[in-house]
């Protein structure tokens, strides 16, 4: 299953290699990564969907190993906390003026817009959750898709939800976090 | 005050305590050469930068402080590598300063340019690519904190050249800023409040004890504890030495090699206490039937190791000293007698299986030497060791009575590291005595730093256990390949003329009757020392778990008649 995680990271160079080479080289498989800047000019903020086979037990070691890295500065997973997450994709359809008002009449149902009009092709751009960009890729599909790009996920917590920090030993909430039982493969 | 980069280096390196470095001059950090005449830092010139790593890493180990070593860009640089691999994964804290071309060149694939900080990122704790002369100080700063805090391990800093040449005003920086790295030291008292639960219902618990207890000065706090509750200790490979052999609550080593009392200890008991170790694949055999019937207690201050390889029921984030410390007078005073007495009944029928209680049959066994060298040096040696079977040998034979003075490559396994680690030791104490034990094939890999041994004088006895084998390849071969030897029957050059050519007193021994006489000789002789045994060719260690099996399912040396 696929955990989102939201680190905050000291806005460094090399610091994205960090991240990306921890994972590679823990065998960790990144589904997606979003990095930006923060409102903090020093904090950068990372999203990462990484596929968990193990579940918790994957989450507590790709936490755990993450703040090894000198420059992380928090991680949280937000997988089960109440939280907005968004994924933007541009879309490149190649239609004539004969069925523009089909994509236009889907862009509308999927809250999208036409960002650009050319003779043979419009650029739909469609912002949500990654089910619904799913859903608007497979209705545009059939008409042809020439060209897509994806931000990839970026996420934040519901007003004063917090994501779960599991440090194990480190403080006695975040022990409980995982019984033992569960870990056990 | 304006200083220039290269001498801003060594500013730093004298503020951090530095007495020593290991190094190799080249194109890309010559001005930092030019600055160090300047300075009162003593600089030993390796031969192979390999060697200098492994001479940093093992005065960082003899001596408990940060050590350093320096290289060129590039090929200097790569030389490194497996160096820098085998702190890291020992957890010794090294500061590796290279030089590197000048910024405005990186990228272009200039003379000796390499990405070092690029091939170094997995196997360093941290490491900084310096641009600019600004940056040094704070970033020497980070370094040297980084190195020696929390979970110890070997940080690079890599220097561009132009930074070496440029000026700015030099000042040391009181404090690291390093808001992503604050180790935790000390358990909440919740978690040590479920650990003494665990404590109190055990009646088999065993200490598992590693490098972490020797990295945070826990010996004392580990014989408190051991004592207070007659609790059994068995040591890792690196662990040895923390908790002294002729205790009777020793167990010896654990693991792969270790002892057969100590592994059925382990396999047998309810409790586990694992202090400062990460229950390597080594040290466990398979998870699957590791330790089955007992609850664990693992004290460790790197939180990614908790759970990694095995599943505890009580996770202690900490260093080792400040939490076991805390949990002493949490505990009450127990008696395990009829646990060490089951102890006992594995240990005595160990004795018949141990090759020193077996008649001599005029062969040279390593074992039997590594005794002598043991007796003749009074167990207070600085011991390093190569990788194989003469290091298992070593430590199951030198019995460890004190900290510091057992310096092997644990996690990497590397091949060469005995005699530059030896010397490394040898600067961080110069009045103990040091003997550097080889294989034929480890002793190779690094020979030319015979030479630098000679250049400084260092007084290391080298031990080379002879057996025109690799060893360890060969007994894996015998034992799991059907004796199938492939590429294991190695030809050794003449080591009395190769030690003679490097200048240093040499002898071979192939007589038991010889040994006593030769250990004398090597000990009364000043400087560097070759002693070279031809020893029995197709000795095998026992006991050995072979890999994937479980703790207790060990090869054992076949039971001989005691003499």
């Amino acid at each position: 299953m696929n955990y989102t995680f939201i680190a905050l990271v000291e806005n460094k160079p090399g610091v994205l290699n960090r991240v990306a080479s921890l994972f590679r080289r823990r065998n960790f498989n990144i589904e997606s990564l979003a990095v930006g800047r923060t409102e903090n000019p020093d904090v950068s903020r990372m999203t990462i969907v990484v596929d968990c086979p193990n579940g918790d037990v994957d989450a507590h070691r790709i936490e755990a190993n993450l703040y090894k890295l000198v420059n992380v500065i928090d991680v949280q997973d937000v997988t089960h906390q109440p939280s907005v997450t968004r994924d933007l994709a541009l879309i490149k359809v190649k239609v004539g003026p004969e069925r523009r008002a089909e994509v236009n009449g889907l862009a509308e149902i999927f809250r999208a817009r036409i960002v650009d009009v050319a003779a043979d092709s419009v650029i739909v751009e469609v912002t949500g959750t990654e089910d619904k960009i799913e859903g608007m890729i497979e209705l545009l599909r059939p008409i042809g898709i020439v060209e897509m790009v994806r931000t990839g996920q970026v996420s934040m917590t519901r007003g004063v939800n917090e994501g779960v920090r599991r440090m194990p030993g480190m403080s006695d909430r975040h022990y409980d976090d995982i019984s033992v039982a569960a870990m056990v493969p | 005050m304006k200083k220039k980069g290269a001498e801003i280096v060594w500013e730093c390196l004298v503020r951090e305590g530095v007495e020593v470095v290991f190094g190799y001059p080249g194109g890309a950090n010559m001005p930092i050469y030019d600055a160090m005449l300047n300075y009162p830092v003593h600089h030993v010139l390796v031969r192979h930068e390999q060697g200098g790593a492994h001479m940093a890493d093992g005065y960082a180990r003899a001596s408990g402080k940060v050590g350093v070593a320096m290289a060129t860009s590039g090929p200097g640089a790569t030389n490194l590598v497996t160096g820098i691999a085998t702190a890291m994964m020992d957890s010794v804290p090294v500061v590796f300063i290279t030089g590197q071309v000048a910024a405005h060149l990186i990228g272009g694939d200039a003379f000796q340019e390499t990405d070092v900080t690029g091939i170094t990122l997995p196997i360093t704790k941290h490491n900084y690519l310096v641009t600019r002369a600004d940056e040094i100080a704070e970033t020497l700063r980070e370094a040297f904190y980084i190195a020696r805090s929390g979970r110890p391990g070997p940080v690079l800093v890599d220097i561009c050249k132009n930074a070496q040449v440029e000026s700015c005003e030099f000042v040391y920086p009181d404090e690291p800023k390093l808001p992503g790295y604050q180790p935790v030291t000390r358990s909440p008292k919740a978690l040590l409040d479920d650990a003494v639960a665990l404590i109190e219902q055990a009646h088999k618990p065993v200490i598992l004890c590693g490098h972490g207890v020797l990295m945070s000065h826990a010996e004392e706090a580990l014989m408190q504890f051991a004592v207070k509750t007659q609790t059994p200790v068995a040591s890792t490979l690196l662990g040895l030495g923390a908790f002294p052999a002729s205790h009777p609550l020793s167990l010896g080593m654990m693991g792969m090699h270790g002892e057969a009392y100590a592994n059925l200890a382990i396999q047998n008991s309810d409790l586990i206490l694992a202090f400062g170790m990460r229950f390597d694949d080594r040290v466990t055999g398979t998870l699957k039937t590791y330790a089955p019937k007992a609850k664990k207690i693992h004290i460790e201050i790197d939180p990614s190791e908790i759970h990694k390889n095995v599943f505890v029921d009580v996770p202690l984030v900490g260093d080792v000293n400040t939490v076991v410390s805390d949990l002493i007078p949490l505990v009450d005073e127990y008696d395990h007698d009829d646990w060490l007495q089951e102890i006992q009944g594995w240990k005595n029928e160990t004795d018949s299986r141990d090759i020193m209680n077996w008649e001599e049959d005029g062969k040279l066994y390593v074992a039997h030497l590594i005794a002598d060298i043991w007796k003749a040096t009074g167990g207070n040696a600085i011991v390093t060791t190569d990788v194989g079977q003469h290091q298992m040998w070593t430590a199951q034979y030198y019995q460890m009575e004190k900290p510091n003075r057992w310096l092997t490559s644990g996690g990497a396994g590397t091949m060469g590291f005995g005699l530059p680690s030896a010397i490394g030791a040898w600067f961080a104490a110069k009045d103990q005595e040091i003997w550097a034990i080889a294989g034929d094939g480890g002793f190779q890999m690094t020979a030319a730093e015979l030479t630098t041994a000679v250049q400084e004088g260092a007084n290391v006895k080298v031990a080379i256990m002879n057996n025109n084998f690799l060893g360890m390849v060969r007994q894996w071969q015998e034992f799991f390949f059907e004796k199938r030897y492939s590429a294991v029957n190695m030809l050794t050059p003449d080591f009395v003329k190769l030690a003679d050519a490097h200048g240093v007193p040499a002898r071979r021994v192939t007589k038991r009757e010889e040994v006593e006489e030769a250990i004398e000789w090597a000990r009364k002789t000043q400087g560097p020392v070759v002693l070279e045994f031809r020893v029995e060719q197709e000795d095998a260690v026992y006991p050995m778990v072979p890999a994937g099996a479980a703790l207790h399912e060990m090869i054992r040396r076949p039971v001989k008649l005691a003499k």
